[in-house]
Order: structure tokens, then sequence, then C-alpha cells
């Protein structure tokens, strides 16, 4: 961490918005001015609940959406607005997405072979075919399948090794950060610890940063370093994982930290969920404004917002 | 004794572990596409014999006109009405021309209207489908409506237009199956579009920074290929009717000249007296199309590999 922190942050996202016009009266903001960093090598996690705008937010940053407003640099390049051919270069090469659902992100008709080259083949990154098989091979490889697995076709896998090949194929270009976008939610748990392992492992040896986007706390606070908590497109709070999981600062936050199971049957029976409701909880989103109880520790809301949730969380 | 116990003999088990080498698994040789989908097609038998029979009628349309003694179009009222036998092996018709070669030549004509059939549906039909359903939204609606519009248009009314401008020959028929005959092609690829392009394989594929005319080609082609073969099937069939249809009302072949749906339609005249004038072109036609049904389930079959090992 101490590392990473030194180094510039990988991806600057600020005052991001996308938003979606459905007619001329109303317009879907899916999201709704959010700012964050991530460094090299790390993991930044990104919860909320359904329709918070998570996976909305993943493919604004890789440009699978036109973003509405706001600036998203990476790795020093504005790739916001309107990109020249080198920024496009840039990002298609070194920024890379893991999809959520492993039956549908692989094209039934291709094999596994020309599934992950397919990166390759955009980018004519090899010089001959024997060089092209070969990475995929040690791809394959690196995720833990074997290379006689590369001319079957993605129907003959189970769903968790068709994620490890939805990984292989977000590897094979060498990327700097790799979006996950609820890359382990349709799996089994025990799969999830496998796949999520597998994550870790990569990261550890290639120092890739992964935007880790879930609603499974409990498997961001594992993996993430950092987290932001999304609700109805906001950013509401954002810190490191200690400060997230110990000192919650936001009601959401904490309505979202109460809702995990506890192993534990003696802690699970007295556990009490905490409902939030944005209608009833009298704040506002909108007017709220950036405040910092540390460094790394953000919260959303309005001055008086602010200092009812120090008071909250027993802080002066 | 407790109907629930069961009683092992000795050899009732079998140890098999050190027999197979469970360990070693075989790397499949990468082959490219083509050569799976020809391995795959090869084995179903009833599209091999399909392809068979369709080669063989095309052969024999092409050389048989050309190798009989009988001109198709020569008329010889001395030897009218004969059934078949050993000098005309289909007979003759009631001007005493030669049904073997009218038949051969027929097919021939028939076969040419419905391989134009076919490349106007995928040339046209396929990439108007794609363009109005991969863009979607204005390009989408405006291609639609112009769409309705031919298609609301009555055909006979274009036949009759086509008719005052044009002179009735093969080309006319061509012409007037570019109209509307793609219509229907349209509809089936943009319906697909629209159900693939919002998957998240496409999406890996533009985050993989594929040019949309690469992705279009690559990734939304190979998985539309079954609905769009069945659709070519059926395309045939009604191609070769819409052809009779057409020389039936005076907008097709003119008059010496054969296609299947002409001798159809003459033969059914003399239905009772000459079964055999009806008969043979519709055995023909009737093989014709069931050599293309096979053909077709064959190749969708082989193109798609979630088939391969059912």
């Amino acid at each position: 961490m101490a590392e990473a922190k030194a180094k510039e942050p990988i991806l600057v996202v600020k005052h991001l918005k996308q938003h979606f016009p459905i007619n001329r009266k109303f317009t879907v903001k899916a999201v709704d001015d959010i700012s964050f960093e991530i460094n090299a090598g790390e993991t930044y996690g990104l919860v909320g609940e359904s329709g918070s705008g998570k996976s909305t937010t993943g493919r604004s940053i890789i440009r699978l959406y036109k973003p509405t407003a706001g600036s998203i640099v990476f790795n020093g390049r504005e790739i916001g607005g309107k990109m020249s051919q080198e920024d496009i270069k840039e990002l298609r090469t070194n920024m890379q997405m893991i999809f959520q659902d492993p039956m549908a992100c692989l094209n039934p008709r291709m094999k596994v072979l020309d599934i992950i080259a397919e990166g390759l083949d955009v980018h004519h990154a090899y010089s001959s075919q024997e060089e092209r098989n070969e990475k995929v091979y040690q791809m394959l490889e690196l995720v833990g399948l074997s290379r006689e697995h590369a001319s079957r076709y993605p129907h003959l896998f189970s769903g968790g090794q068709r994620q490890r090949i939805g990984i292989a194929r977000a590897l094979i270009l060498n990327p700097d950060l790799i979006i996950a976008d609820e890359a382990i939610s349709a799996l089994d748990v025990s799969i999830q610890a496998q796949v999520v392992n597998l994550m870790k492992k990569i990261q550890r040896e290639s120092n890739i940063a992964y935007l880790f986007i879930a609603h499974d706390l409990s498997m961001v606070k594992y993996i993430s370093d950092r987290i932001g908590v999304l609700h109805l497109g906001h950013l509401v709070e954002s810190g490191t994982s200690d400060e997230i999981f110990s000192n919650p600062l936001h009601p959401y936050t904490k309505s979202l930290l109460s809702a995990i199971p506890s192993p534990n049957p003696i802690v699970e029976k007295k556990r009490t969920s905490l409902t939030y409701d944005y209608k009833t909880s009298g704040l506002n989103y909108e007017a709220g404004t950036e405040h910092y109880v540390s460094d790394t520790h953000y919260v959303l809301g309005t001055d008086e917002d602010f200092a009812r949730f120090q008071a909250e969380a027993g802080m002066h | 004794m407790n109907k629930y116990e069961y009683q092992f003999a000795p050899d009732s088990f079998e140890l098999v572990g050190d027999k197979v080498d469970i360990s070693k698994d075989v790397v499949a040789p990468v082959v490219p596409f083509w050569l799976d989908v020809w391995r795959r097609f090869r084995k179903n038998k009833g599209a091999v014999i399909g392809i068979t029979v369709i080669v063989l009628i095309i052969l024999m349309s092409i050389f048989m006109p050309i190798l009989s003694s009988y001109k198709f179009d020569a008329i010889d009222s001395a030897s009218a009405n004969i059934k078949p036998n050993a000098q005309h092996w289909f007979g003759t018709d009631n001007f005493g021309r030669d049904l073997w070669v009218r038949t051969w030549t027929g097919t021939r004509v028939s076969l040419i209207v419905s391989f134009a059939a076919v490349v106007i549906d995928i040339v046209v039909g396929m990439t108007y489908g794609m363009i109005s359903g991969y863009f979607g939204g204005m390009v989408d609606t405006i291609m639609q409506r112009i769409q309705e519009i031919l298609n609301s248009i009555p055909t006979l009314v274009i036949l009759t237009l086509l008719m005052t401008v044009l002179e009735p020959s093969l080309f006319t028929i061509i012409f007037a199956l570019m109209f509307t005959e793609w219509i229907g092609m349209s509809r089936i690829t943009r319906a697909q579009v629209l159900k693939i392009k919002e998957d998240e394989f496409v999406l890996a594929s533009r985050t993989a920074g594929a040019s949309e005319v690469f992705y279009i080609f690559k990734e939304l082609r190979t998985n539309i290929y079954s609905q769009l073969i069945v659709m070519a099937m059926m395309t045939i069939p009604n191609a070769i009717f819409y052809e009779a249809y057409l020389s039936f009302v005076g907008l097709g072949l003119t008059v010496p000249n054969a296609s299947l749906g002409v001798l159809i339609n003459d033969g059914f005249n003399y239905f009772l007296s000459y079964p055999y004038m009806v008969a043979i072109p519709v055995v023909v036609l009737a093989l014709l199309m069931l050599s293309f049904n096979l053909f077709g389930d064959g190749l969708r079959d082989a193109l798609d590999p979630t088939m391969k090992e059912m």
C-alpha cells in the first residue's frame, strides 16, 4: 500500500456523470457526480445495492457509454471525452473488463483459443501464429486451465472455468487496470473463493489494479484495499477497507454493513439489520458536499449532516 | 430377509483404476473453423445425400440439354403426347417437344432463380437487417418504415408496373424478386442482431478494441447463421413457385422457354390424360426441395458447435 501510494494514481475519475435520457421530460441519472482514484496495483471495491449505478460507472470508465460530464484520466490521458487514436489504443489495451455472466460473456461459436486471442488479433500484437497460440497457452495456465482447453468451445466448461477464461481474455494484453463487473456474483461460494484468490494471485505477480464492482460486502472486504459506497448514483462514502468497516459514518453504509450475515450463530442471532430509506432519511445527496474525516476517508453530506454523522459515531 | 438388503458376490465389482490412464488429457489439435464444420457435416448422412443429389441435379441440368439430340423448343407435331419410352425418356408434351430436355432446361432456370433469390436474401436482406438492428435508434426507425412501405405495396401492382417497363425475361424475374424477397430475411436478421448486440461477449469484443465492422461481422454473423440458413432454405421453394407464378401472369419466361414451374403448370392441364407430364417435373422439384432441406439442416448443425457432442 505504502508503495502504491507514492505512485501517481492510475485512474482519476472526477465529477463523472452518466445520464440516460428516456424521453424529453425524464432522464435517468444512473451516475451523478462521483469522484474517486485508483492507484497502481491496488483494488478499489465499489459496492451498493441493485440499481445504484455500480455497473454503469464501470462501463462509463471503459467507455462502453459516452459519459455525460466529468473527466476520466487514465495513465495520464483524458479519456472522458473525445479520444484520439492513441487514447483509444491506450484505453483498449491497458484497461480491460471481466464480465458478470460467465454464460453470456463468451461467444458460443468461437473456440476458447480465439476468444482469448481476440485482443491480440485486434491489436496485431503478435508476429506469428505460433507466438499468438503460445501466449494464449501461457494465459490459460496462469488462470489454472490447461492448454488442451484451448481447442474447445465455451459450452463445454463449467461456470468457474468460464470465468477463468474471461479473466484470461482480460489479461492477455497485460492491462494496468481491470474492471471486474460483478465478476463473481454469478458463481457459487466455493468457486467465488477460487476466482477471487486467482485474481489476488495475479495482482501480486503483475501489479494490476482492479476496480472491483460487487454487492457482496464480505467478498469486497476480503479483496479491496479501498472501498467506495454507491447509492442512487452518488458516492456516499469512500475510504480504506478498515475505515469503512470499523468506522462507517454514512447511515447507508451502516445499513449495508448491518446486513452482512455472520458465520457465528450466536452473533448472527443478535444481529439487527438497520433499515435505510433515502426518502425518510432527511438527506439530500444533491446538496451534499465532500467532507473528509481523514486523508482517505470521505463522506458525502451537508455540513449539518456531517456534524450529525460524526456525533453519531462518537467523534468530534 | 429385509428387502433393502443386497447381496454382493465377490466378483460384483472390478477395479478398473490402473487399466485406464485417466491422468492424461488429449490435446485436440487446433483446426480452422471450416475444417471443423466439414468434419461435423460429413458425419450427417442425410446432409451428405442432400448435397450429392443437389450436385447431381445441377450437373444434369447443365449437361443433359447439351448432350441430347433434341432441342427444348423443337416442335414435332407428329410425335405429340408420347408416353416415356426409349427415345423420349420423359415422353413429349402436346407440341411434341421432348420432356427430358425440357425438364433439365427448366431445372436450370429454376435453379438460377432460386440461387439469385438466396443471393439477394443474403446480400440485401442480411446487410439491411444487420445495419438496421445494429445501429438502432433513428436509423432503425427510418429503415423499418422504408421496408414497411415496400412490403405494403401488393406484389401484383409492382409486377404490372414492371411489365410496362421491362421485357419478360429471366432478368425481370430476378428484378422482381429483388423488390420484396429480402424483407423476411432482413426482419429475421434484425431480430437476431437486436437480441445479440447487448450480450456480454459483444461488449467484451468492444472493450478489446474491436472496430465496429470487425465485431458486426465476426461476433454477430457467426451467431445468426442457423436462423439465416433455415430462412435461406425456405427461400428456395418460394422463389421457384414465385417464378412459376410470374410466368403464369406473363411476366416470366416467354412461351418456348421452360422452367419447372412452367412445366408443372402446363402439365397440370393434361393431368388426367397424361399424368407423366406433371409427375416428372414435380418429382424433380420435390427431390430438389428435399435435398436442399437436408443440406440446410446439416449445414446449420455443422455450424453450431454446441450440437457437436450430442
